[in-house]
């Protein structure tokens, strides 16, 4: 690789445009330039100097901007599909041929392209995430490719500029020197007391201020740095879970993905806003919609089983503490967080029966059956009983004679019993569920007729711990702290020098905010006599204005 | 000049190196999370404690140096209960070669799982993990699963979906100690 050497003696790397000590411009086309690129202080981007072997490659594709932004618009693009129809988690079936079913009744044949194309699952799917993954590399390579040469190029700056660069900068004046020696003390004690940094050496003036506000774009991409490494934590075993489950009143389950913790629903409680109590204001939002929901809680109590207890070891379970979970306060230990997410009312938990004699109507008594745990059999006295022969909790049908359930819940229970009397020590077989009666024997003398039932709440919760939070947060900080830099600081630099013929040359440059570097410069020019400055950039815009309306 | 270009050749291939890796294992685990049982072939099985429909404790641990075969079942499952026949045969042709057999139910009554056991007329032990944390531990998510543990307590296969009489007999052999 060629180093550039500056007519001043300053070595540059290859790929400078302006040299990084004295600003002379480099290359023919800066030289021909009215006007110097002050991005990156015309320092060489590394990305710019090697170009040869594959990592090279690899690298300076990364570092380029136009890349950056293209991964954001299609980082943009891809999330906005992800938004049109629901995704994945957000869908009411599980399975995956289930989930495929959902997408095509609901969304049709478009909701059918959407599974099979993956974007039903598109924040999850690899592309997605490569994409992210290029993003982050780019914001790396991007910023140390263009922080470290603007930084090494803004600590050696020398005080003193070559002319060439002093009458490219967009502020520029030249013109007598009406005050000597004077003009430069004159400059500096006026420039400090603007808050700038001064350096005075070799007839030439530098004052700066607010260099830090250059550094704001990278502190910002190293916020969004730190965001994206706090997502990626994510994905690893430990830091984060997201675990749905349901538990029914009066059930102990194991919480998933908690270490031996168990809980206990002792009650679901769903309340109403009640017109008479509520404030005035609501009653009619109450009429509207009839009723509003005000709390939504289960009561738990939470377990812990000993540390040398087994899974399915419940019976040594030790209490942590009692609470109740509301929406927006969850029951928290242990780093985990259970949030009160979903309900299902009035499940059944027990029904009652009544034995009876059809012929007479005469009553034999009462039984109950626990649907959750029944009976063998339910002595009713005086030589009465009735025997469980099957209990079928969510009864379908019969399939070969054989009573069928479909699930484990009692969503439609349906009973075999033997029901035996003095009259009938035999016992009669009679198959009980909701609506329906079969006596596959023939004709019984006593029956069993549903009384009534018992219902019981299920309480759907959401089981979460999220140990990258603060590092999110951490990174949202720094982010704003970058952006913040960058926008409420201006780096502000006033150069005022000898020229060889004994002027005075001034040049003012900001990376934003030109009034106030103008403002600043009039104050000095003021109190130091200094020569009137251009704006060069109004200059130029004002002749490409003149070359038009000649044109037109 | 030759050594800076080098040195920044090796800085770049580092910090490449580092972010493909970081991001490719982090697609790797997100992508897989979900889809593989947390357990899997080889690991050590969870030791359990469950009682049967007698009261008696079983403890995974006490049939180390025997082959277990541990069914997950519910009575409502219809895979589940055709196989238990074909079970309980190959559990007699196998118990005295070292191989046990415990079928674990799915949080149900007594009454239900009293009521099949005779009606099958089952003699393996069957166990009912009542607060599902045995479901839990081992990740079971479709009924039937079934997993063969080996003599050292190691998961030797996982099997989801209903299994033939043969495949049963096939499997049993896999585990019995030598």
């Amino acid at each position: 690789m060629n180093k550039i050497m500056c007519a001043c003696g300053h070595e540059n790397p290859e790929g400078t445009v302006l040299c990084g000590s004295c600003g002379r411009p480099l290359t023919e086309e800066a030289e021909n330039q009215k006007l110097v690129d002050m991005r990156y202080e015309g320092s060489a981007r590394r990305s710019q100097t090697f170009n040869k072997s594959i990592v090279d490659k690899v690298w300076n594709f990364f570092s380029s901007v136009k890349v950056g932004v293209s991964l954001i618009v299609i980082i943009l693009v891809a999330a906005a599909i992800g938004t049109i129809l629901p995704q994945v988690f957000y869908v009411p079936a599980t399975g995956e041929t289930e989930i495929a079913a959902y997408y095509e009744r609901v969304y049709g044949t478009f909701g059918k392209l959407y599974y099979q194309l993956g974007l039903s699952d598109l924040y999850g799917s690899w592309w997605f995430q490569t994409l992210i993954g290029m993003l982050g590399i780019s914001l790396i390579v991007a910023s140390l490719d263009r922080v470290i040469p603007l930084y090494k190029s803004l600590k050696k700056q020398r005080t003193r500029r070559h002319e060439s660069f002093m009458k490219r900068q967009r502020v520029f004046g030249i013109g007598e020197n009406t005050l000597g020696e004077e003009t430069f003390a004159k400059s500096e004690e006026q420039l400090k007391g603007l808050g700038y940094n001064v350096k005075h050496e070799d007839g030439a003036v530098l004052g700066e201020k607010a260099r830090f506000s250059r550094w704001g774009p990278y502190i910002n991409h190293l916020g969004l740095i730190i965001f994206l490494f706090g997502v990626m934590l994510r994905a690893l075993p430990g830091f984060y879970v997201d675990e749905t489950m349901w538990i029914r009143e009066g059930e102990t389950r194991a919480i998933p993905e908690t270490p031996g913790y168990y809980l206990k629903s002792n009650e679901f409680i769903l309340e109403t806003y009640d017109k008479e109590q509520a404030d005035e204001v609501f009653n009619d939002a109450i009429e509207r919609v009839g009723t509003i929901a005000s709390n939504y809680q289960t009561d738990v109590v939470l377990y812990k089983k000993p540390e040398d207890a087994l899974p399915g070891q419940t019976d040594k379970l030790e209490e942590v503490k009692k609470d109740s979970i509301q929406v927006n306060e969850p029951l928290k230990f242990e780093g985990f967080a259970v949030y009160q997410m979903d309900f299902r009312l009035d499940e059944l938990r027990s029904m009652q029966f009544n034995l009876s004699n059809k012929a007479t109507g005469e009553s034999l008594g009462d039984l109950s059956v626990d649907l959750v745990e029944p009976e063998m059999s339910y002595d009713l006295g005086n030589g009465n009983k009735v025997e469980l022969l099957g209990y079928y909790p969510d009864f379908t049908g019969f399939e070969n004679g054989e009573p069928q359930t479909q699930s484990p819940i009692p969503n439609n229970p349906a009973f075999l019993v033997k029901m035996t009397t003095p009259e009938t020590p035999k016992g009669e077989t009679s198959f009980v569920a909701i609506k329906q009666t079969v006596e596959p024997f023939g004709d019984n003398k006593y029956k069993l007729e549903f009384q009534n039932v018992e219902t019981r709440d299920v309480s759907g919760l959401t089981i979460r711990k999220d140990k990258t939070l603060w590092i999110l947060a951490l990174g949202g900080l720094i982010f704003m702290i970058g952006v913040a830099q960058g926008s409420y600081w201006n780096h502000r630099r006033i150069w005022i020098h000898e020229t060889k013929d004994g002027q005075i040359a001034v040049a003012a440059h900001t990376n934003k905010n030109w009034l106030s570097v103008k403002k600043d410069l009039d104050q000095v020019t003021l109190v130091a006599n200094l020569p009137p400055y251009i704006d060069q950039h109004d200059l130029e815009a004002l002749e490409e204005k003149k070359d038009g309306e000649k044109s037109s | 000049m030759a050594q800076t270009k080098q040195q920044r050749l090796i800085m770049r291939t580092v910090i490449l190196a580092v972010l493909v890796v970081a991001i490719v294992y982090t697609i790797f685990t997100s992508a897989t999370k979900e889809k593989v049982a947390v357990l899997s072939v080889g690991d050590e099985a969870p030791d359990f404690t469950l009682v049967d429909l007698n009261g008696d404790e079983h403890r995974l641990s006490d049939y180390k140096g025997q082959g277990v075969f541990l069914n997950f079942w519910g009575t409502w499952c219809k895979p589940c209960a055709k196989e238990m026949p074909a079970m309980d045969r190959q559990y007699e042709v196998f118990k005295d070669k070292g191989v046990q057999t415990l079928a674990v139910n799915i949080a149900q009554s007594d009454f239900e799982v009293q009521r099949f056991t005779d009606q099958y007329g089952l003699d393996f032990p069957v166990v009912i993990d009542k607060t599902k944390s045995v479901m839990d531990a081992y990740n079971i998510n479709p009924l039937p699963t079934t997993m063969l543990i080996n003599p050292q307590g190691k998961i030797e296969k996982i099997i989801t979906g209903e299994m033939t009489e043969q495949d049963i007999a096939a499997f049993m052999e896999q585990i019995v100690p030598e």
